[in-house]
């Protein structure tokens, strides 16, 4: 084996299973999954619009909405949103240069925590009032 | 492997596509449109909570609404496939890497246009 292929055996930083759980790694790994759900959201959205088109097509749409599933899928849509919406708020904060001490980045990732929960609280509630 | 280049002549000779930057501001463009969109989508969802088919059909067909509708699907959908490119680098490799990301973009287009087609439609009476 030629010196060029030798594997190099470098040092690996610390992965998720040795890695202490902390409030800033936690939102950063939901800040993912909420996006990951949110781009298939965003086709289940367009596919709400193209059966608003048709009465039919809109009655089997809505029969899976109101159905436990349905539901589930559009509460926890609502959440991802609020998620996603104030952490990416968190996120431009960062682009911009503000908040990297550890301090800021600690309470600005709770302030995400308590108003992204109170905002899908008060929708879960208004919705589940109007049906 | 019939590579006798060492790697770092490897990593030297790929370079760089000269993309990242407006892949990036792309992302950061389109994030802050989407924040009153999606305020605004998010109230507008709990508020049909439960409303007939009718109602659905003339909220989607009012004027405001469908540059709303067509300014959160469109932008979403391509913030959503710009964040997914990520995702697919990050986890994938090789020739799937390249298809996932073909696959995304793709469908981020298709059901972009069926959307807007259909609110066309809808607002302008099909």
């Amino acid at each position: 084996m030629s010196v060029a292929n030798r594997p190099v055996h470098r040092p690996l930083s610390p992965h998720l299973q040795i890695y202490k759980w902390q409030l800033t790694s936690v939102l950063s790994i939901f800040h993912r999954a909420t996006g990951i759900a949110l781009a298939v959201g965003a086709l289940y959205l367009a596919l709400w619009v193209i059966c608003a088109t048709s009465p039919h097509a809109y009655s089997y749409f809505q029969s899976f909405n109101t159905s436990l599933l349905g539901r589930f899928v559009l509460g926890g849509w609502l959440f991802s949103a609020f998620y996603h919406l104030c952490n990416g708020i968190r996120h431009l904060f960062w682009d911009a240069g503000y908040g990297f001490e550890l301090k800021d980045a600690y309470r600005s990732g709770w302030i995400v925590v308590v108003v992204s929960l109170l905002a899908t609280l008060a929708s879960w509630v208004v919705g589940l009032r109007l049906i | 492997m019939d590579d006798r280049r060492t790697p770092l002549a490897r990593a030297r000779g790929l370079g760089s596509a000269k993309e990242g930057v407006h892949h990036w501001w792309a992302q950061r463009l389109t994030a802050i449109a989407l924040i009153p969109l999606v305020v605004w989508f998010a109230i507008s969802l709990v508020m049909l909570s439960g409303a007939e088919y009718q109602v659905v059909r003339a909220w989607i067909g009012s004027p405001l609404v469908m540059v709303m509708l067509i300014l959160t699907i469109g932008v979403g959908l391509h913030h959503g496939q710009l964040g997914l490119q990520v995702v697919w680098e990050d986890y994938t490799d090789g020739a799937l890497r390249v298809v996932m990301i073909v696959v995304t973009k793709f469908l981020a287009v298709l059901f972009g246009l069926g959307a807007i087609v259909a609110i066309l439609r809808i607002g302008f009476g099909g």
